[in-house]
C-alpha cells in the first residue's frame, strides 16, 4: 500500500492503495465517484473513459502509480451543474437506453468537441469507434454530438453579441 | 424452461384486470387495490400508509399525493434500458392529470401488490396499459369529488387539468395540494365506472418524453447495481468451474487469506441447478481490486464432470447424425409432403445454423446482499426480482416474508437478468461470511457463465410448383433444449408441411435472449423463403404476400397455440415496401432485402439496404421498419429508441457474435474476442414507422429484432448473389466480381 494524491475534478484527493490499482477502482471504491463504469477491464468497451490532462483515457488500464500530478476529470466533473452542451443534448434527444456506457461516451465525445467543435459524421465515427453501446444507441449518440455542437455554437454567438 | 421461447411471467398475462386487482389484494394481505373493487371506503391500505407521511393521499399502491403538493408515481417493473421506468408512470400521470414535469418517479421494491414484476417477454405495456390508466382515473375522480364537495356543486361540473380542479361556471379552482386532505377521507369509487380518457385528449401519451433517469445518467450519479454501497460492506468475487456443472475439489484458500486486503475465502458447495448457485470459490476483500488481485493467485482443483469434452464441432456432428436419420419428433404434419415434392418444379435444400451467443450486458452481473441465517436484504440490477427472492428462499431456507429485494437500474437486460444466479451467489456469500457484500463479476465471468442464447441447426427442403407458389416445406430443427413449436411460421401457411424436432444432449446453461427463439428462427425461415422465391424466379415481396394470402386471424395449434393475424402482417409488409421504394434498380454490389416476423404480440416488417464491396466488406445503408404494436404508442421517444436499438442489436448479433465451445468450456474470454457492433458499422440510417391499428397496445422490447438478420442477409444476396445460411455473417465470404 502507498499514499497517492490525485487532482480529481479540481480537488486534491489522497488515497492509500496498492500502487498497481487501476484509477477506475480508486475512483469507484475509494473516492465514491461511481459515474466511471466498469465494463471489461481491458480497455475494449471504454465505459471507464475519463480525461487525464485533457485526453480521453481508459481508467481501467491506468495504474494509480503512473498518474503523477496530471489532472483527472470524470463524468461528475464534466460540468459544475450538468449543463455541458453534451449533457443537455443527451437529455433533449433521450440518447440513453440502459445508460451504462453513456458516461464513457460523453467523456470521449467531450474530448472530440474540445478538439473539433464542428465534427462531421466521419469524424464522430472515428472518434467514437472505441466506445461500445450494447443497447445500440449509436445513431442517437451521433445526433447528440451534432446537437451539442449546435448548442455550443449558439452559446458562443450569444456571448459574442453581449 | 425453454430458452427458445419467450418467458411468460407467471401470473399477469393470463389474468384480466379484475383478477389482477383481486389477486394482489389477497397477496398483500391488505386492501390497497382491493378497495378499488369493493368500494369499501378504506382508502389507506395499511402497508402503504406505513411508508407514507401522515395525511398523504394514497389512493392505491402506485400513486401518492403529499400534503406538500408532491406527486409520487411508482414504477412497478425494473428498467434495464427498455424504458418502463418512464413509460409506465406516464400511464398513471395521463389519467391522473398530473403534469409530467412535476411528477417524481420512484422505483418499487419487490412487493406482491404490484403483481408480477418480471420485466420479460415484452409484457409490461400489455399488462399495465389499461390498469395504470384506470388507477390514475380513479384517483382523479376522488380529487374532483373533493373539490365538488368543497364548493357544493355536482362533480360533473368540475374538471381536472394539470393538477388543478376547476369549476368553470363559478370561475373557482383548487389545486391537488389543496384537495389532498379531503380526498384522503373519501370512499374509493368503483373502478368499473371509471371512464378512461379518449385518446384524442391525451396530453402525454404518444409524445416524446426523455427518460426519468437521464439527468443522473449524464452526470454520473449513483444509479446502477454496481454503484450501490452499504456501510461496512465487503467486496466479493466468485470463481466457478469453466466446465458447466463442474465442482470444486480443493483450493489454496490458506494462501489466499494471507493476501493484502483479503478478509475471507471459502468454497461454496452450491447446488446442481445449472442456472442457480453453482459450486465455486468466494474471495471477499476490502476493495474490488484487492479481491480481483487475490483471485489471480487462486489455484483450484476442479472435478469437471461428464461434459468436459463437449465442443461445438461435436454438437454439429450430433445434429447432422440426427438429421440424417430423419426420425425427429414430428411436431407438425399438413397435407402430403412427399407428393408435393414429387409434383414440385423446383426444390431447394439447405442447412442453416447459428452459434451460442452471450447477452453481454455492458454492466457485468453483480448484486449487493446483507444476509443472516433468517433474514435477507438484496439490492440487485435485475429484470426479475421475484426470481431472486424465490431462489434465496429455496437455497438458503430464508422465509419469503424475511426477504427484501430492492430493484436497481440494470446496465442492460436482454433476458440475462431474468435469471437469479448472481443474486443467490451474493446472498450465499454474505450469509457464509457474516457481512454485507457486493459481488462483482468480471467480464470474463460474464461471458463464460452466461445463460446463453442457444445455437441450433435447421435442415430444410422446400418446393415450388409450376406457378411459382411454395407448396412444400420440410424442416428438421435440431436444438439444445425444448423443441420446435407447431406454430412456427410458415407453419399454417404452406399446404404441405412437415416439422421435425430433435434435441442434442448437452450441459450448457441456457436462457432467454431478446426475442427468444424468434431472434434466430426468423433468420432461418425468412431467408429460406427468399431462397425459394429466387428459385422460382419471383419477387421476394410478392411471394411473401402470397404466403400470407387473404387469411385474417389464423388460430394457434393446441392449448398454448398463438393466433397469427395475417391481415396485420400483410399491412406492415405492404407499408414497408412502399416506404422503402421496394424493387428499385440498384447497381451490382447494392441490394434490398425484406423480412417480416410476428413475436411478442408485435407485427414487424423490415427492408434493409446494403452495399457490399467487391472484397466483401458490408455496409448497411438504411433499414426501414414498420411496426404494428397496437393502437397507441406510450412514449414515442422510448419506442423509437427500442426500434433503433433492436435493429443495431440484431445486426450486432448476426454479424460477428459467436461463442466457441471446446473441452466443455467457452473459448472467448473478453470483448476483444467477442465482438459487439461499434458505431462505424451501425446502419447509416434507420427509419421507423408505427402502423397504429385498432388493437390493444403491446410491447417493443423484443419484436423488432428478429426480422433484421434475414432482411440484411436477403439484401446481401440481392447485392452479391451470395446466400448466407450461417450466423454470424462474418463466417461467409461475400466478396463478388
Amino acid at each position: 500500500m502507498a499514499k497517492f494524491t490525485l487532482q480529481v475534478n479540481g480537488q486534491s484527493r489522497t488515497v492509500d492503495v496498492a500502487p498497481e490499482t487501476p484509477l477506475l477502482w480508486v475512483l469507484r471504491d475509494h473516492l465514491d465517484l461511481v459515474g466511471t463504469k466498469f465494463g471489461c477491464g481491458i480497455g475494449q468497451c471504454r465505459a471507464c473513459t475519463v480525461h487525464i490532462g485533457g485526453q480521453p483515457v481508459q481508467a481501467c488500464m491506468t495504474p494509480i502509480s503512473g498518474l503523477g500530478r496530471k489532472p483527472v476529470v470524470t463524468i461528475e466533473g464534466l460540468s459544475a451543474d450538468g449543463t455541458h452542451p453534451l449533457q443537455k443534448a443527451w437529455c433533449e434527444l433521450d440518447v440513453a437506453q440502459c445508460g451504462y456506457c453513456q458516461a464513457g461516451q460523453l467523456m470521449t465525445a467531450s474530448a472530440l468537441l474540445a478538439d473539433n467543435p464542428q465534427p462531421t459524421d466521419e469524424d464522430i465515427d472515428n472518434a467514437m469507434a472505441g466506445n461500445l453501446c450494447r443497447c445500440g444507441t449509436y445513431l442517437r449518440i451521433r445526433a447528440g454530438i451534432h446537437r451539442a455542437a449546435e448548442l455550443a455554437t449558439a452559446t458562443h454567438s450569444k456571448e459574442a453579441t453581449k | 424452461m425453454n430458452p427458445y421461447e419467450a418467458p411468460t411471467p407467471p401470473t399477469m398475462p393470463a389474468l384480466d384486470r379484475r383478477d389482477f386487482l383481486r389477486l394482489t389484494s389477497v397477496a398483500s394481505g391488505g386492501l390497497i387495490l382491493g378497495s378499488f373493487l369493493k368500494s369499501t371506503g378504506e382508502l389507506q391500505a395499511a402497508e402503504i400508509a406505513k411508508t407514507a407521511p401522515a395525511g398523504d393521499f394514497t389512493p392505491n399502491a402506485f400513486i401518492r399525493l403529499g400534503l406538500d403538493g408532491s406527486i409520487t408515481l411508482i414504477a412497478p417493473r425494473p428498467d434495464s434500458g427498455q424504458g418502463v421506468k418512464t413509460s409506465l408512470p406516464m400511464l398513471l400521470a395521463e389519467d391522473l392529470e398530473a403534469p409530467w414535469q412535476s411528477v417524481t418517479v420512484q422505483m418499487a421494491d419487490l412487493n406482491a401488490i404490484y403483481g408480477s414484476q418480471a420485466a420479460g417477454g415484452s409484457t409490461s405495456t400489455p399488462t399495465f396499459y389499461s390498469l395504470l390508466r384506470q388507477l390514475g382515473t380513479t384517483a382523479r375522480i376522488m380529487l374532483v369529488e373533493a373539490a365538488a364537495q368543497n364548493w357544493g356543486v355536482p362533480a360533473s361540473e368540475c374538471v381536472a387539468e394539470a393538477a388543478v380542479v376547476h369549476h368553470h361556471a363559478s370561475k373557482r379552482s383548487l389545486t391537488y395540494r389543496d384537495l389532498v386532505a379531503k380526498a384522503a377521507t373519501l370512499p374509493v369509487p368503483d373502478a368499473k365506472k371509471a371512464i378512461l380518457k379518449d385518446p384524442k385528449d391525451f396530453k402525454l401519451l404518444g409524445r416524446r418524453i426523455s427518460g426519468v433517469d437521464n439527468q443522473k445518467i449524464v452526470t454520473g450519479q449513483s444509479l446502477f447495481g454496481l454503484d450501490f454501497k452499504l456501510p461496512g460492506m465487503a467486496y466479493a468475487v466468485y470463481e466457478k468451474c469453466p466446465v458447466f456443472g463442474g465442482k470444486v475439489v480443493s483450493a489454496n484458500l490458506d494462501r489466499i487469506k494471507t493476501l493484502p486486503g483479503v478478509k475471507d475465502a471459502f468454497i461454496l458447495e452450491g447446488t446442481s441447478d445449472l442456472r442457480g448457485l453453482m459450486p465455486g470459490v468466494a474471495i471477499i476483500a476490502d476493495s474490488t481490486w484487492a479481491a480481483l488481485s487475490a483471485r489471480r493467485q487462486l489455484k483450484i482443483v476442479w472435478n469437471e464432470g461428464s461434459h468436459a469434452n463437449d465442443s461445438w464441432d461435436d454438437f454439429t456432428q450430433q445434429a447432422q447424425a440426427l438429421a440424417a436419420k430423419a426420425t425427429g419428433n414430428v411436431v407438425r404434419k399438413d397435407g402430403d409432403i412427399d407428393a408435393a415434392f414429387a409434383a414440385a418444379t423446383k426444390t431447394v435444400e439447405g442447412t442453416y445454423s447459428y452459434p451460442f451467443i452471450s447477452h453481454a450486458n455492458l454492466e457485468p452481473q453483480n448484486c449487493t446482499a446483507r444476509v443472516s441465517t433468517d433474514h435477507a436484504e438484496i439490492w440487485a440490477p435485475t429484470q426479475n426480482p421475484g426470481a431472486g427472492a424465490d431462489m434465496v428462499n429455496k437455497v438458503l431456507g430464508i422465509p419469503k416474508t424475511n426477504i427484501i429485494v430492492h430493484i436497481l437500474r440494470a446496465g442492460g437486460g436482454f433476458g440475462r437478468r431474468l435469471s437469479a444466479d448472481f443474486v443467490i451467489e451474493a446472498a450465499a456469500i454474505s450469509q457464509k461470511a457474516g457481512v454485507p457484500v457486493k459481488l462483482t463479476w468480471t467480464r470474463e465471468d460474464d461471458l463464460r457463465h452466461d445463460h446463453f442464447r442457444p445455437g441450433g441447426l435447421h435442415f430444410l427442403k422446400g418446393g415450388v410448383d409450376a406457378s411459382g407458389k411454395i407448396t412444400a416445406w420440410r424442416n428438421h430443427t435440431v436444438l439444445f433444449a425444448g423443441g420446435l413449436s407447431a406454430d412456427e411460421f410458415p407453419s399454417r401457411f404452406i399446404p404441405n408441411h412437415l416439422g421435425l424436432s430433435s434435441v442434442i444432449d448437452n450441459s450448457m446453461p441456457m436462457g432467454p435472449w431478446r426475442a427468444p427463439g424468434s431472434c434466430v428462427f426468423a433468420f432461418v425461415y425468412q431467408s429460406f423463403i427468399d431462397e425459394l422465391a429466387h428459385a422460382a424466379g419471383r419477387d421476394p415481396l410478392a411471394v411473401r404476400l402470397e404466403i400470407l394470402g387473404d387469411h385474417g386471424t389464423v388460430p394457434g395449434t393446441g392449448e398454448r397455440g398463438t393466433p397469427y393475424n395475417a391481415a396485420r402482417m400483410k399491412a406492415v409488409v405492404k407499408l414497408v415496401a412502399e416506404k422503402s421504394g421496394w424493387g428499385k434498380k440498384l447497381p451490382r454490389g447494392q441490394g434490398q432485402g425484406i423480412a417480416f416476423h410476428f413475436s411478442h404480440r408485435g407485427y414487424i416488417a423490415q427492408v434493409a439496404e446494403v452495399t457490399v464491396s467487391k472484397t466483401g466488406e458490408l455496409r448497411v445503408d438504411r433499414v426501414i421498419c414498420v411496426a404494428d404494436v397496437g393502437s397507441q404508442i406510450v412514449n414515442l421517444s422510448g419506442a423509437e429508441n427500442q426500434v433503433e436499438g433492436s435493429i443495431v442489436d440484431g445486426l450486432s448479433a448476426a454479424w460477428r457474435q459467436e461463442l466457441n465451445i471446446e473441452r466443455g468450456r467457452i473459448v472467448e474470454a473478453n470483448l476483444a474476442e467477442y465482438q459487439l457492433l461499434r458505431m462505424p458499422d451501425a446502419p447509416r440510417k434507420i427509419e421507423c414507422h408505427f402502423l397504429q391499428s385498432d388493437n390493444p397496445p403491446t410491447g417493443l422490447g423484443e419484436p423488432v429484432l428478429p426480422p433484421l438478420a434475414p432482411a440484411v442477409a436477403n439484401a446481401i444476396f440481392a447485392a452479391t448473389g451470395k446466400r448466407i445460411r450461417q450466423l454470424p455473417f462474418s463466417k461467409t465470404d461475400i466478396s463478388w466480381s
